[in-house]
């Protein structure tokens, strides 16, 4: 996980209208996501923990997508590997710790795996580990946007290249197509479900290209570029909020780590691949091109990635010192109040 | 449709009785909406939600694609996002490609998001057999979706009872799994109540009182062994018949307050006998009431094989008859 930026910056910085606050925003959101992520493994590697899963290299699309999204307005109903979107809507590294340590106080109270976050605050949904399970969640809640006439709110859906492939991802762009609603499809391809590649996934490696066979409109993005990611999500979603319908945007990045802390990648891939891939590390590139470009001083870039292990130190603190939840617990919101818990 | 019999009741069927309270809710709750596959411009395969769309427009009354997962499933997000879908499977036989979608996310909604997020979803299907519906249009699916905390199961057989566990259904705050008894859809009429009224989810219903032998059932085999019960009742047996109404919850009380007057259980159901609601209930009772038992548990149920078929020995095999039941109830009362 250590990070080498050697490689030349492949882009040129692209603004597309942010200023320098926002992508400096963008930049802390992926140095949290990567450090959050670190952390994870640690944890895990250090026995407090019994597991975490990885999103590194996916910093770029999440953070771009997510200063596209508008908080109080649009939903968002991700997947499990959003860490980085999450953050970029507004959850708390504190969460995130709660989280991991699968404490009371974390959004499922601690029954959940790692990252399956829900918060009606942030607009985020409930998240499932079934691949594509949330597609058709995302269209019923865009569905409902479209049905009380809520003009100016879109729903934003993620997904991985794996899930493209379920019989719920095609039904649901299918729908979505039929009724032209306000939501956007991301799909954040890493080339690797688990052990399985792109190619063993698709007869094809564009996701995107499906998008015409449904009667939607289609864009694919460097999924390494923050800026890039924002501009195509962000017009994909003020399309979906005028009311102009549905857009499936494909974002091409990369899983740099195993799938999950179970997970060991030198089984299915080479490691020469991985190191291969690494020059074009979205976080390096991007914090070389702020430099490059006089949005952040080197000085500044240092200042923010300590105050980024700083929070994260302080919210492991916290996390860790908060209560397991009570055992009791397992009977809890099976049902509404009031019914009784019956024992079968 | 219907005619009026009395000032405060309505005869009807419980095909009329499943459309007039679907329609009430259209009319009362604009968060309402119907999807599924032909519920739109043919209405309903039995003509349920017919007209519907000319009165509620097609935003409300929605045709969906030919997809049963995602039927469930964007009811579901719809549902987590403030509307209160009634979604339709067009026969339980379809139901399997959204297995995932009930079992695996509407049931756990609340529970993994400890309550952040809810699931107010009625999925309503068609089900059971003697209609000649061979494989695919005549199956009991309840056992599969039994097993399953955060769902709950209704399996009406009454028209009053269909409205009144259809509105509960509607009102509730978790899925319902609500199953209509296609044979019984024309088949069985009764009064219904004007007006709105509830029935709580997990109270069974004393349809025919008796004190040597209790009978649980529901669906077309509940009219069945009231009409077995019935003829027991000419030869001066008698035997208590309770109409389940909700599977899940299972009413332990009415059940274990029976067994302990009648000290003798049979449960009679069309589903497949292997791992079927009455092995619950047998499981339920014996742990509860053994000592209260003067014979053993019965239970008069489907064979276990795929499914009924075509052919009318085939469908007839598969299917028990009043006459056997009241076979089965009098070696019961007798024993």
């Amino acid at each position: 996980m250590a990070i080498k930026p050697e490689a030349q910056s492949k882009v040129s910085l692209e603004r597309h209208g942010l200023t320098d606050e926002q992508l400096v925003a963008i930049f802390r959101t992926m140095l949290m996501q990567r450090t959050l992520e670190n952390r994870g493994f640690q944890l895990n590697r250090q026995g407090k923990i019994p597991f975490a899963s990885a999103s590194e290299g996916h910093e770029a699309v999440q953070a771009g997508a997510a200063m596209a999204f508008e908080r109080g307005k649009d939903i968002l109903v991700p997947y499990y590997r959003d860490l980085g979107l999450a953050l970029g809507i507004g959850l708390t590294p504190y969460e995130v710790l709660l989280s991991l340590f699968a404490r009371a106080a974390d959004h499922s109270a601690g029954r959940q795996f790692p990252h399956h976050y829900a918060s009606r605050r942030l607009g985020l949904h409930t998240i499932s580990s079934i691949i594509a399970a949330q597609l058709p969640h995302a269209v019923g809640a865009a569905f409902a946007l479209h049905y009380r006439g809520e003009a100016g709110r879109t729903v934003l859906t993620t997904f991985g290249d794996g899930a493209t492939s379920e019989g719920e991802w095609h039904e649901s762009v299918n729908f979505a197509a039929v009724h032209k609603l306000p939501i956007v499809f991301l799909c954040e391809n890493n080339e690797w479900a688990i052990s399985t590649p792109l190619s063993k996934q698709m007869g094809q490696p564009d996701v995107v290209k499906r998008a015409e066979g449904y009667g939607l409109p289609g864009a694919a993005v460097d999924g390494m570029d923050p800026v890039a990611c924002y501009a195509a999500v962000g017009a994909a979603m003020q399309r979906a909020r005028s009311g102009r319908g549905p857009t499936l945007v494909e974002a091409k990045c990369y899983r740099f780590l195993s799938h999950t802390t179970d997970d060991d990648d030198r089984t299915y891939r080479s490691p020469d691949e991985v190191r291969a891939r690494r020059k074009d590390d979205p976080v390096p590139c991007f914090e070389r091109l702020l430099v490059e470009y006089a949005v952040l001083s080197a000085e500044q870039v240092e200042a923010l990635k300590r105050g980024v292990l700083e929070e994260t130190n302080d919210a492991t603190d916290r996390a860790e010192a908060m209560a397991y939840p009570d055992a009791a617990d397992l009977y809890e919101k099976v049902y509404a109040e009031g019914w009784e818990p019956w024992t079968l | 449709m219907a005619v009026v019999s009395s000032a405060n009741s309505t005869v009807m069927n419980n095909v009329e009785a499943v459309r007039a309270t679907l329609y009430e809710a259209m009319k009362n709750d604009e968060r309402t909406v119907i999807l599924g596959e032909d519920v739109g411009a043919r209405g309903n395969v039995f003509l349920i939600t017919k007209d519907f769309i000319g009165e509620f427009g097609e935003r409300r009354v929605i045709d969906t694609p030919i997809a049963e997962a995602s039927i469930v499933g964007i009811a579901v997000g719809m549902a987590m996002e403030g509307l209160r879908p009634i979604a339709e499977i067009q026969f339980a036989d379809f139901i399997y490609p959204s297995f995932n979608q009930i079992v695996g996310e509407a049931a756990k909604i609340r529970y993994r998001s400890n309550g952040e997020y809810t699931c107010p979803l009625v999925i309503r299907t068609p089900y059971g057999g003697g209609v000649r519906g061979a494989l695919s249009h005549s199956v009991s699916i309840e056992a599969l979706f039994y097993h399953v905390p955060g769902l709950k199961i209704v399996a009406p057989s009454f028209p009053d009872d269909v409205k009144g566990l259809l509105n509960a259904a509607i009102d509730d705050p978790d899925p319902v799994l609500f199953l209509e008894h296609k044979k019984t859809y024309r088949l069985i009429k009764g009064e219904v109540p004007d007006g709105h009224y509830t029935i709580p989810l997990g109270k069974a219903n004393v349809r025919k009182a008796g004190t040597q032998l209790t009978v649980v059932s529901y669906g077309l085999y509940l009219h069945w062994a009231l009409e077995a019960a019935q003829r027991l009742q000419e030869e001066n047996l008698s035997v208590e018949v309770i109409d389940l109404r909700s599977i899940r919850p299972m009413d332990k009380t009415a059940i274990l307050n029976s067994v302990e007057k009648t000290r003798k259980l049979l449960i009679v159901h069309e589903d497949n006998k292997f791992g079927g609601i009455g092995a619950e209930i047998s499981a339920m009772v014996a742990e509860e009431a053994l000592f209260s038992l003067d014979s053993p548990i019965r239970r008069l149920c489907g064979p276990d094989v795929p499914s009924m078929g075509y052919a009318l020995p085939l469908e007839e095999e598969f299917m028990s008859s009043p006459a056997e039941m009241a076979d089965a109830m009098r070696a019961m009362v007798k024993f």
